[in-house]
């Protein structure tokens, strides 16, 4: 995942609230991801239009954490995500 | 005590279907028109799966799109927040249909497919046409842009089309693949001599799985379920008796897998007559395998069994005559000597398909 890289979810991923067990989850086909915190807040901000850059800035700035920290640990889950096909990159 | 809810349900719209694939996991008593529930049963049934818990539901069948109200279905499951995914031949879609369904909401479309050639897949759908129909559909789906799995379906007469299977996955636009090796429930049992794979064969989809996963990564996602009369140890069914999933039937009868009918002391309840919430946590079908309480050895001592669960209950009874006991793929059981013989018999046997029949008729269909 480079900083210009602008992740999306594909058609058929999406963000779940699972009411029953008050947890997000990520919908895909044949699987459920239940999500904690932390890829809640990566994925949620996973729009179609902003960089990884951006992202990172911004969940950096909410969390009050160093960029660079941040972006190994959401490259490293996006990445995750992006083998199984439950993530693209424009 | 409260079971942890279901993730999956599987509903089983109809029995009908215009294919007759000899491997069709329906049982081989079939429900009739006249018993499948109705559009407002479902529409409850299915609220009432995700008040319980159920995220993904799978519109199945029988062929799923012989219901004329498939798009009000998949509406009404949206509607209630459950991640839609459509299992289907293909055959009977229109494209005016799957534009329907797409307006509906519908996430996701596996399709199945019975042979790569037209030969190949006409003879074990029982269907001439089909796979004309079936490649049109494909077309279409693709068009629209639905996210896509294909599901093929092997054994013995069709195993060495799955390098080409893999290549029409990915013709297809589909991200993911399913191959499927035969599993002998419903009426791949009364095949198992027209349709088990050769020790070789097995071995062989095994590599050339490995190989492609390999060679496919963050292209094509394949899932693969070997053929087990030829494995070590069994599958973990529906990821355990009574804890991720659970069927309905067309007629409205719970059940925690497809087979369950065929373990005949089970006494399963219907959506007719109870709450799926109350099914679900108070069934005593349900609940007769949850867990490992039921289990007798090789299985109380083993270290495996919190990750197959003894393997399936619905195969303990059709191979060993009793659902309690291990699953006789599994090596450990005095059964597995037993069954591996026979499927290397049943591999060897140059028997005629035996075709489903549809559901209320006695006699099997001619395949044209
Ligand atoms: S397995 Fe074949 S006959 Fe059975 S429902 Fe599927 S397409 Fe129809
Ligand atoms: S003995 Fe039972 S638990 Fe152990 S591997 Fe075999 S089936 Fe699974």
């Amino acid at each position: 995942m480079e900083g210009a890289d602008i992740p999306c979810l594909p058609r058929g991923v999406r963000l779940h609230h699972d009411k029953v067990r008050d947890a997000w989850v990520l919908l895909a086909p044949e699987r459920a991801v239940r999500l904690d915190p932390i890829g809640h807040a990566i994925l949620s901000r996973v729009d179609g239009t902003a960089s990884f850059d951006q992202i990172t800035a911004d969940l950096a700035a909410t969390y009050n954490a160093p960029q660079e920290q941040i972006a190994g640990d959401a490259a490293g889950f996006l990445n995750a995500l992006r083998e199984r096909l439950f993530l693209e990159v424009a | 005590m409260t079971h942890q809810p279901p993730i999956a349900m599987l509903a089983e719209l109809t029995h009908r279907c215009p294919l007759s694939c000899p491997y069709c996991s329906n049982p081989v008593e079939m429900a009739r028109q006249e018993q499948e529930l109705s559009t407002e049963d479902w529409v409850r049934v299915f609220r009432e799966a995700a008040e319980l818990g159920v995220l993904q539901l799978h519109l199945s069948g029988g062929e799923p799109a012989t219901r004329r109200d498939l798009t009000d279905l998949v509406k009404a499951a949206r509607d209630a927040g459950l991640y839609t995914n459509l299992i289907t031949s293909g055959i009977g879609l229109t494209e005016r249909r799957l534009r329907e369904l797409d307006e509906a909401g519908l996430d996701h479309i596996q399709l199945s497919l019975q042979g790569t050639t037209p030969e190949m897949a006409d003879e074990i759908g029982g269907y001439k046409g089909g796979y004309a129909r079936k490649m049109q559909v494909a077309g279409w789906i693709k068009e629209i842009g639905f996210p896509l799995t294909l599901n093929a379906v092997l054994h013995r007469r069709n195993l060495h089309q799955l390098p080409r299977a893999l290549e029409m996955a990915q013709e297809m636009g589909a991200r993911r693949i399913e191959v499927a090796t035969v599993q002998f429930h419903g009426w791949a049992l009364q095949n198992r001599d027209a349709l088990m794979p050769t020790r070789e064969q097995a071995k062989e989809a095994s590599r050339l799985v490995a190989e492609a996963r390999v060679a496919l990564k963050g292209k094509l996602v394949i899932d693969y379920v070997p053929a087990d009369y030829h494995s070590d140890y069994p599958k973990r069914c529906m990821g355990g008796w009574g804890t991720t999933g659970l069927n309905i039937a067309p007629d409205g009868v719970v059940l925690p897998c497809h087979a369950a009918q065929t373990i005949p002391h089970l006494e399963f309840w219907s959506v007719s007559d109870h709450a799926l919430g109350d099914i679900w946590q108070n069934n005593p079908a349900f609940n007769a395998y949850r867990g490992t309480d039921w289990m007798s050895e090789p299985c109380t001592s083993c270290d495996r069994k919190l990750k197959d669960f003894g393997g399936c209950r619905c195969q303990a009874m059709a191979l060993a005559g009793d659902a309690s006991v291990t699953d006789p793929v599994c090596k450990k059981s005095p059964h597995h000597p037993d069954l591996a013989a026979r499927a290397d018999a049943h591999a060897a046997s140059d028997a005629a398909l035996v075709y489903r029949s549809a559901p209320g008729k006695a006699q099997t269909e001619p395949a044209e």
